[in-house]
C-alpha cells in the first residue's frame, strides 16, 4: 500500500515520539498539564474533522464531549463496570448521540446549523441539570476508588499515577491521530474537503453530500466522546461543567488557533491555549476575556491559524 | 375560590415580560433582517443597559425618577456607541460573513461580560423603581411601574414601525434588507445603514435592560436568558420578520410565565431550546412565516 502524504505521516510519528520523550523531561505538574492537553487535543481533533475538513462550524460539541463523560462515568458509577467497558460505553453514547443530532442538524446550513447545534447542546446541558439526582448536576459525581484502576490483557493500570495517566492519554492520542491520518488523507478526506469547498458541485458529481456530512458529523462527535470518556474516567469525576457552552467554544478556539483543516493544528492550538489559560486563571478570575479577545482577533486577522498559515506560506503538505 | 384574579395577575405579568421581550427581540430581529447576521452579544447589550441603570442610580442623587430618566437616555446612547464601535472595528472588517460574525460576537460577548465582572464585581445590584404607584384591583394592588413598562414598549415599538414604514431612513433599511447590492446601486449608503441598524438593535436591548432592572437585579450574567428568549421569539416568528417577531414576543412572553408556573424554570428552558432547534430544522421560515420560494 502506498502511503499518501509521507511527510505528514513522518511528522506525526516524530510528534508522537517527541511527546513520549517529554514525560522524562517535564516536572510532575507539567506532566499533568500535558495529560490534559493530550486529551483535550483529541477533542479538538474530533472537532476539526467537522469544522476544519468539512467546513461545518458546530457550536454544540460540548454535548458529545459530555456524552462521553456521562456515558462512561454513569456506567462506571452505577453499574460498576470495569474502566475499559465504561470507556467503550462512553464512546458508543457519543456516536449514537452525534448520529441522531447529525440527522436533524444537517438539514440546516451555515448560521442555522450553528444555532441548531448550540440549542441542542444547551438542551443536553439543561437535561443534565434537570436530572441532577441521577447525574450529580453541577456538583458532579466522584467515581469510587474501585474505579480508579483496571487491568487489561494482564497489564495493570493505576489511574492515580501521573505517569500511567500520561502514557494512557498518549496512547489514545496516538491511535486517534493515526486513525485520523488514514481518514483525512485518503479518499474520504478528499470528499470532506470537496464538501467544504463547494457542496453543490460535489453533489453534481454524484456524491451524496448529506451522507458525507453525516459521516463527518458522527466521526467528529464520536472522537469528541473518546476525549470526554477518557477525561471523566482518568480524573474520576463527572459533572455538568463538561457539557457547558464554554467547552464547545474551547474546541472551536483550540482548532482556530492551531489551524482548521490541518491534522496537527488542534494539538498545537490546545497546547498553547491550555498553558495560557492555566497561567491566566491563576492571575485573574476573568480569564474568559482573553478567550473572547482571541476569538475576535483570530477571525479578524488570523483565520487560518498557526499551521494553516505555515501551510499557505511554506509547507503545502501540512494538511 | 375564584380563578379570575389569578388569571388577571398571570396575564399582567405575562404582558410585562412580553413588552421587555418585544424590545429585546426586535433589536435582534432588526439586525438579522437587514444585515443577515446573528448577534450573539445581544444579551450583553441588554445586561449593559441594566448595569448602566444601576450606575446612574448610585451616582445621581435626588428622587429615584431622576436617575431613571437619566438612565433611559444614557444607557441606549452608551450601548449604541459601543455597538457602533464594534461594528466598525470587527463586523465591517470581516465583511459581515455570517459564520465569522457569530464567532466574533461570541468573543465580544465574553469581552463585555468579563469587563463588567472586573469593573463592577460579581454581586447582583438592586435598583429602586422610579415611582411607586399602586393600581388597585378589587382583589389585589399591582405596581403602576409595570404598566409604565408596557406603555414604553408599546410607544417605542409603534414608533419604530412607523419609522420603518413611513420615513426615508426606514425606506433605506427596507431596501437594504431586500437587496443589498441593488440598494447600493441606487445610492443608498449601505455601510452606514448597517452600522446604524446594529447600533439601534443594541439600543433597543439596552432600553429593555433599563426597564427591567427595578424588578430584576443587575448582574453580569443576566444577559443569557434574554438572549435565549429573543432567539426563540425571532426564530419562531420567522427570521427577520418584524410583525412575526412582535406576535411571537407576545405569545412567548405570555406563555413563558405560565410555563414557569406549571413546570420548573429548567424544564421551561429545555422546552424553549428544543423549540428553537426543531423549528429551524423543520420550519426554517418560522412557525408563522410563509414558505419562501
Amino acid at each position: 500500500m502506498s502511503l499518501r502524504n509521507k511527510k505528514l505521516f513522518l511528522l506525526c510519528l516524530a510528534t508522537l515520539a517527541g511527546l513520549f520523550v517529554l514525560q522524562f523531561l517535564l516536572s510532575d505538574y507539567l506532566v499533568l498539564a500535558f495529560t490534559r492537553i493530550l486529551i483535550l487535543a483529541v477533542f479538538a481533533m474530533g472537532y476539526n474533522v467537522l469544522m476544519g475538513y468539512t467546513g461545518l462550524v458546530s457550536l454544540g460539541h460540548a454535548m458529545f464531549f459530555g456524552a462521553g463523560v456521562y456515558g462512561a462515568g454513569l456506567c462506571s458509577y452505577y453499574l460498576g463496570t470495569s474502566l475499559p467497558v465504561a470507556f467503550l460505553a462512553g464512546i458508543l453514547a457519543a456516536i449514537a448521540l452525534s448520529f441522531l443530532i447529525g440527522l436533524l442538524a444537517l438539514r440546516t446550513q451555515t448560521v442555522s446549523f450553528m444555532i441548531v447545534t448550540l440549542m441542542f447542546s444547551q438542551a443536553a446541558f439543561l437535561l443534565i441539570l434537570y436530572f441532577s439526582e441521577f447525574t450529580g448536576g453541577d456538583q458532579g459525581l466522584t467515581l469510587p476508588t474501585s474505579a480508579r484502576s483496571f487491568s487489561l490483557f494482564g497489564l495493570a493500570v493505576d489511574m492515580t499515577s501521573g505517569v500511567a495517566r500520561y502514557n494512557l492519554a498518549l496512547s489514545v492520542f496516538g491511535v486517534v491521530l493515526l486513525g485520523l491520518f488514514a481518514f483525512t488523507q485518503g479518499p474520504v478526506g478528499r470528499l470532506l474537503i470537496a464538501v467544504r469547498e463547494n457542496e453543490d458541485r460535489t453533489r453534481m458529481l454524484g456524491f451524496d453530500t448529506y451522507a458525507i456530512k453525516l459521516l463527518a458529523f458522527t466521526v467528529s462527535g464520536g472522537i469528541s466522546g473518546v476525549a470526554g470518556a477518557l477525561y471523566g474516567l482518568m480524573f474520576g469525576y463527572i459533572g455538568s461543567a463538561f457539557a457547558e457552552f464554554k467547552i464547545s467554544i474551547e474546541a472551536l478556539l483550540f482548532t482556530l488557533v492551531g489551524g482548521p483543516g490541518s491534522l496537527l493544528g488542534p494539538l498545537v492550538g490546545t497546547g498553547l491555549m491550555t498553558l495560557l489559560i492555566d497561567r491566566l486563571s491563576g492571575v485573574t478570575t476573568a480569564y474568559l476575556i482573553v478567550v473572547g479577545a482571541l476569538l475576535v482577533v483570530l477571525t479578524l486577522w488570523f483565520p487560518k491559524g498557526i499551521l494553516g498559515s505555515l501551510r499557505d506560506r511554506w509547507l503545502p503538505w501540512l494538511k | 375560590m375564584d380563578i379570575a384574579p389569578y388569571l388577571l395577575l398571570a396575564t399582567l405579568e405575562g404582558l410585562v415580560q412580553a413588552s421587555v421581550l418585544m424590545l429585546t427581540a426586535l433589536g435582534l430581529s432588526l439586525v438579522f433582517g437587514v444585515m443577515r447576521v446573528v448577534n450573539v452579544a445581544h444579551g450583553e447589550f441588554f445586561m449593559l443597559g441594566a448595569v448602566a441603570a444601576w450606575v446612574c442610580a448610585s451616582l445621581i442623587p435626588g428622587p429615584p425618577y431622576v436617575p431613571f430618566i437619566a438612565a433611559l437616555l444614557v444607557a441606549p446612547l452608551f450601548v449604541g456607541a459601543l455597538a457602533w464601535a464594534s461594528d466598525w472595528a470587527i463586523l465591517k472588517r470581516i465583511d459581515y460573513n455570517p459564520e465569522a460574525t457569530i464567532v466574533s460576537t461570541i468573543g465580544l460577548m465574553y469581552i463585555i461580560q468579563q469587563m463588567t465582572l472586573i469593573t463592577f464585581g460579581p454581586d447582583a445590584q438592586a435598583v429602586e423603581a422610579p415611582f411607586y404607584y399602586t393600581v388597585r384591583f378589587p382583589w389585589f394592588g399591582y405596581s403602576g411601574y409595570k404598566f409604565f413598562i408596557i406603555a414604553v414598549a408599546v410607544v417605542l415599538v409603534g414608533g419604530l414601525l412607523y419609522l420603518l414604514r413611513h420615513s426615508k431612513v426606514g425606506l433605506y433599511m427596507r431596501a437594504t434588507q431586500l437587496d443589498r447590492e441593488t440598494a447600493q446601486n441606487f445610492g443608498i449608503p449601505v455601510t452606514k445603514v448597517y452600522s446604524g441598524v446594529f447600533a439601534v438593535g443594541a439600543m433597543l436591548a439596552a432600553i429593555g435592560g433599563v426597564l427591567v432592572v427595578p424588578s430584576q437585579q443587575a448582574h453580569y450574567l443576566m444577559g443569557h436568558d434574554p438572549l435565549l428568549l429573543s432567539f426563540v421569539v425571532v426564530i419562531v416568528g420567522g427570521l427577520g420578520s418584524i410583525p412575526g417577531t412582535i406576535a411571537a414576543a407576545i405569545l412567548i412572553g405570555m406563555s413563558d410565565g405560565l410555563l414557569s408556573v406549571f413546570f420548573s424554570p429548567t424544564l421551561a428552558k429545555i422546552f424553549s431550546t428544543l423549540l428553537v432547534a426543531l423549528v429551524l430544522v423543520f420550519r426554517p421560515q418560522g412557525l408563522f412565516g410563509k414558505a419562501g420560494r
